[in-house]
């Protein structure tokens, strides 16, 4: 009975009750995408970096990976050290420099990345070959667009430009292999990649033994603490950063993000929230007589409340789900616009939906409702009978 | 007071030692309201008895309290001084949750305007008091559309009370207070809003469900209403006056 008369009392102002759950509907979206946006990142950013299974990475000491054009000498010496520990199963250098591509009567400049294709973690081919000789190179859809340049084409490719002398230091004819997409790459970001060999050439004299990062596969999770220590210890002039270091760094960084998701979030909730008591409470006092009247035939308070606490409960649930898809949508549309974000990898999902979010943002809205129904409705239920039933009867 | 007296009072109140035990017993009820410093005493010590199966009009002028008492019997509102038991338990002083539970089983209301819950059916609005009494469904949609065809709309039970006339609710509203077999049917003006046809239909029907063993108590200025019952309680000012 307490169902038929919630249900017949919502259906009775259906305008109203439609508005109210469009209303929690919004406020619902709203509060999901910043559930979403708090954990996302994060948990996003913890994928990227473990998609490739590589749990250590070494930059030059005192620096994060790429965040400084710095690079680390004798590279092969750090590669032969770390290969002598049982726990580091692969070992991947990695080089980060610039090149400069003449076509037709301007020079397109991009990324580069040297690697050995066989152990890289730092791409996916989408087709052709990976550029494993060494006078090959990939490229992504954005370098393959500047260049109009395709599979197979030969390259003439520079590095080292000297603005002053408008020379460069080093150039080589490579040809192209095949597409690839960058895992860790910007958006809208020319990139390339060729052996590690090949691009420390490029560099001169002075870079054919550098590289900018080592990716570091240990046996199992268990020892990637230890194997961390230990590379710091062994190797003086390198920082070990496992992903949880990285992921602390990241934390760090997106603190501001997330700090306007919980604000906006709380802000989102506390508006579903009075939305819905405002309209518990129209509802409750057009009804003060035929609540007295219940009372008078011996319907208990707990039953009173109970009865339009879930009217409270079901237009939020109805709103919640009805925000949960609008939620959806409006995060895929705004994960596209972060995603240009500069210098933040393209991967990475600010809105990243995980069950648990859309529980939490569900869970929050069906308490928000309990709340909203039982202050109201027990007021109105504990009126005194008689006096209410005589001024209502004058009303 | 001495027994003597005390009794002499409740014999002319209608209670004597041969009757059964009374369903309803007051002893100098009182029922005073705040209004602001002062106090409006509506209602200054009535005592009187009602046995079981009594057909009872209260009437009076308007502003003597019978409202006020009746409320009192019916366990919707606390006397200021006094006490009223009914079948034997003192009603007065319970808490909210008891004489919730008591009015659930025990008191059947009329109300002047009908009160039906407009969202409701017919039926739906007699099965209300026996859904919050436990009865299971099945069971409550039989009695409700025994009760509705009692009261003669046995073809209505699935019209909301927007759909019925006047009368039509305020039968709607008899069979909803007989719904739990209550110990007594209080009706507060139950002809107050329907025409003088209508009016006497209802009258018919209090007769009826009286005659069937009902106790009825019903307030009314109506005479016609007044002159059915069997025994008329005059009020004035707050207190019985002999007819
Ligand atoms: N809540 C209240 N506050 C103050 N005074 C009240 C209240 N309820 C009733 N009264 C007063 O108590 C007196 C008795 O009221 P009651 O409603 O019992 O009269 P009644 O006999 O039923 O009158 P009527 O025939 O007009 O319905 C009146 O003077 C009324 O003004
Ligand atoms: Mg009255």
């Amino acid at each position: 009975m307490r169902f038929t008369l919630a249900w017949a009392s919502l259906r009775r102002h259906g305008t109203r009750t439609l508005l109210a759950i469009l209303g929690v509907a919004v406020a619902a979206a709203m509060l999901l995408d910043m559930v979403m946006m708090s954990t996302g990142m994060r948990e996003s950013f913890r994928e990227l970096l473990l998609s490739r299974g590589y749990q250590l990475r070494l930059a030059p000491k005192g620096t994060l990976p790429f965040d400084t054009d710095a690079t680390m000498e004798s590279a092969s010496r750090i590669t032969a050290t770390l290969r002598t520990n049982p726990s580091i199963v692969t070992v991947s250098a990695v080089l980060g420099g610039t090149i400069h591509v003449p076509t037709g009567n301007r020079v397109v400049t991009s990324a580069a990345l040297g690697v050995d294709p066989a152990v890289q973690g730092d791409y996916e081919l989408l087709s052709g070959r990976d550029p494993v000789g060494s006078n090959s190179i990939a490229a992504n859809d954005e370098f393959l667009a500047a260049t109009g340049a395709t599979t197979g084409d030969t390259l003439d490719v520079a590095t080292g430009y000297d603005p002053q002398l408008r020379t460069y230091a080093g150039s080589m004819r490579l040809v192209l292999t095949g597409r690839v997409r960058f895992l860790y790459g910007a958006a809208n970001q020319l990139a390339t990649v060729m052996r590690l060999e090949t691009l420390q050439k490029m560099g001169g004299a002075d870079r054919t033994d550098d590289a900018s990062l080592f990716m570091i596969r240990v046996r199992t999770d268990a020892e990637v603490e230890a194997a961390r220590a230990w590379v710091e210890l062994n190797i003086p002039d390198v920082s070990a950063i496992s992903t949880a270091t990285a992921l602390a760094e990241v934390d760090k960084r997106l603190r501001y993000f997330r700090q306007l998701a919980v604000i906006l979030g709380t802000v989102s909730l506390f508006v579903g929230f009075l939305l819905v008591t405002t309209l518990v409470t129209v509802s409750v006092n057009e009804r003060i007589g035929e609540i007295a009247v219940m009372r008078a035939l011996g319907v208990s308070k707990k039953h009173v409340v109970q009865q339009i606490v879930i009217e409270g409960v079901a237009i939020s649930l109805a709103g919640a789900i009805g925000g949960l898809a609008l939620g959806l949508v409006t995060a895929k549309y705004l994960n596209g616009i972060l995603s240009s974000f500069p210098g933040l990898p393209s991967a990475i999902d600010f809105f990243l939906f995980q069950p648990k979010s859309a529980w939490t943002a569900l869970g929050l809205l069906t308490i928000s409702g309990i709340a909203a129904g039982v202050y109201p409705s027990f007021r109105a239920a504990s009126l005194p009978i008689a006096t209410t039933l005589r001024e209502d009867a004058i009303a | 007071m001495t027994l003597a007296r005390e009794k002499a009072v409740f014999s002319w109140a209608g209670y004597d030692d041969e009757a059964p035990p009374p369903v309803v017993e007051a002893r100098d009820l009182a029922r005073d309201y705040p209004f602001g410093a002062e106090r409006v005493h509506a209602l200054r010590g009535v005592t009187f008895a009602i046995t079981e199966g009594e057909y009872i009009a209260i009437a009076g002028p308007s502003g003597c309290g019978k409202s006020t008492l009746l409320n009192l019997i019916g366990v919707i509102d606390h006397p200021t001084r006094g006490e009223v038991c009914i079948r034997g338990q003192n009603v007065g002083g319970m808490r909210d949750r008891e004489a919730t539970a008591f009015r659930l089983r025990n008191i059947g209301f009329v109300f002047q305007r009908f009160y039906l819950m407009p969202t409701l059916s017919a039926r739906e609005n007699v099965e209300l008091p026996m859904a919050e009494a436990g009865i299971a469904r099945v069971e409550r949609a039989a009695r409700a559309r025994e009760l509705l065809s009692y009261v003669g709309l046995e073809a209505r039970e699935r019209h909301r009370p927007a759909q019925l006339s006047g009368g039509e609710q305020q039968r709607v509203a008899i069979a909803r207070a007989l719904a739990n077999r209550p110990a007594i049917l209080l009706a507060d003006e139950p002809t107050g809003e329907l025409d003088a046809k209508t009016g006497a239909e209802i009258i018919g029907l209090f007769g009826r469900l009286n005659a069937d063993g009902t106790t009825v108590i019903v307030v009314t200025h109506d005479e016609d209403l007044a002159s059915s019952a069997h025994r008329k309680i005059h009020m004035r000012d707050g207190v019985i006056v002999p007819g």
